[in-house]
């Protein structure tokens, strides 16, 4: 939702934070999930991140979360899908060349990344091209699981 | 000019030790002249004389010819195709890919076949959304975005394999350009788009037009402050307005083009707004090749290419220095037809 999606990013600093206490949970929680299996949980736990950061960041599941490096502000929002920062056409009011009704996400993840310890520096770090085959699959999962070795 | 060590004008050159491609283009800049560049209105058509033509207006004034890959999202000939005349017969261009229209095995396909061809400078390009041009309807692919379009050509060129790590036997000797837009928001933070470009793999950088120069004169010094001076190239955008109507045009319409009321102002005063508009770039020009960092003009004259060659005459940027063109030493291109 567009209203949410802007109170995210301004609040990207407890929402960040929140993130990252969630994400130790997760991994913690590994036992847990191997036991029960990381096949079957994939569809009713990518469900639910559908509905959550849907809901909060207007999240396009593109299964490889980089939220935390952008200020909180999902580039897969950009019409031109720019994980790497805003395109050369961003209007004078800060808003999308394309769709002129909404903010530039790239204007809102810089702001968003000033109210992020280290924010700033994470948006210099280039982000390679995505892996178009985890489109629908829960991040979530992979970053537990890439925590604890079990993927690269 | 010619260089010292050039066999055939027109042909490649050697590589030389810190060079990546065999290009006129960035001997001029790593030799430290003032480079000009310009940019080629693709035809609607396929008759490659309509090419020709439009490259030989620019005749002895531009270093390199940037070749548009379907430039605000309306259908030309494509980029690869102009390259490819345009290296027939000698001309330096520097071919655009935009991320708009094809995905990464396409792209990278292109890029090896660009240097065959003679190809030696790459400018990578997000792209204008379909919705700008005249086929607004179309699938929009953005499969990579410039930054990893940048860091997938150096792979290909530096590491000497695809993005699948299948092995490439001969790699692309080319170089590697950016756009960047000083004047469009998140203005605070272009400096370290443009570091980030860099660290990505860009070599020379081409801005957007620029019609306001202290803006321009603000970014460089952050750009300087963030240690990027000796890293890149940066050839400012500038380009003639025709008129006031035409530049309030672009600006309102054309997105993240910044033109100052000052600018509109001076066009609406003035008796001949064309040649005003000429004068103005020839100011422009003259300002920004004194800043720091800058080493070249970009010149874009969008339906008025016939004026590039006045202007930078006028301007005075080349020092007496004529980039080569085909058939400019008669004697030597003989040497080339029958070599």
């Amino acid at each position: 939702m567009y209203a949410l999606r802007q109170w995210s990013v301004r609040h990207a600093g407890g929402m960040n934070a929140f993130y990252r206490g969630f994400e130790a949970a997760l991994v913690a929680l590994h036992p847990l999930w191997r036991l029960i299996g990381y096949e079957r949980l994939e569809r009713p736990v990518a469900a639910i991140e559908r509905g959550v950061k849907g809901l909060l960041f207007d999240c396009r599941m593109c299964g490889q979360c980089i939220l935390s490096s952008t200020g909180m502000s999902c580039p897969m929002n950009c019409p031109k899908n720019l994980r790497n920062g805003p395109c050369g056409g961003v209007r004078a009011n800060g808003h999308c060349e394309v769709r002129p009704e909404m903010r530039c996400v790239w204007v809102q993840a810089v702001a968003g990344a000033a109210r992020i310890p280290d924010g700033a520096q994470a948006l210099q770090s280039v982000q390679v091209a995505v892996d178009r085959r985890l489109q629908g699959k829960s991040s979530w999962l992979r970053v537990v699981r890439q925590r604890v070795g079990e993927t690269r | 000019m010619i260089f010292e060590d050039e066999p055939v004008p027109g042909y490649p050159l050697p590589i030389r030790p810190g060079h990546t491609s065999p290009g006129r283009f960035e001997r001029v800049l790593r030799a430290g002249h003032f480079a000009v560049t310009t940019e080629l209105d693709p035809p609607d058509s396929a008759d490659p004389e309509d090419v020709f033509r439009r490259a030989r207006v620019f005749d002895g004034y531009v270093d390199a010819i940037n070749a548009t890959d379907g430039s605000g999202a309306n259908c030309h000939m494509s980029s690869m195709a102009v390259c490819a005349l345009l290296t027939r017969v000698g001309y330096a261009p520097v071919m655009q890919i935009s991320c708009r229209d094809k995905n990464r095995i396409a792209i990278q396909g292109d890029i090896l076949g660009a240097a065959a061809m003679g190809v030696c400078n790459v400018l990578c390009l997000t792209g204008d959304g379909v919705q700008a041009g005249d086929h607004p309807q179309a699938l929009p692919v953005f499969d990579l975005d410039c930054m990893s379009l940048l860091e997938t050509a150096r792979t290909l060129r530096d590491e000497h394999h695809f993005l699948s790590g299948r092995k490439i036997t001969y790699a692309p000797r080319i170089l590697l350009g950016a756009a960047e837009n000083p004047f469009a928001q998140p203005t605070k933070w272009r400096a370290e788009r443009l570091a980030k470009k860099v660290a990505a793999g860009a070599q020379f950088i081409q801005t957007q037009w620029c019609y306001d120069v202290p803006m321009l004169r603000a970014f460089m010094q952050q750009v300087e402050e963030l240690g990027l001076l000796d890293k890149v190239f940066i050839l400012v955008g500038v380009g003639p307005l025709r008129s006031a109507k035409a530049a309030e045009w672009i600006r309102t319409h054309v997105p993240g083009v910044h033109i100052p009321d000052a600018v509109i102002k001076r066009l609406v005063g003035a008796a001949d707004p064309a040649a005003e508009g000429r004068q103005l770039c020839i100011d422009i020009i003259q300002e920004v090749r004194s800043i720091k960092g800058v080493h070249g003009v970009h010149v874009m004259a969008y339906r008025q290419e016939h004026t590039v060659a006045e202007i930078i005459e006028r301007s005075g940027v080349l020092n007496g220095r004529k980039p080569w063109y085909p058939g400019r030493d008669p004697q030597a291109n003989t040497n080339r037809m029958a070599s």
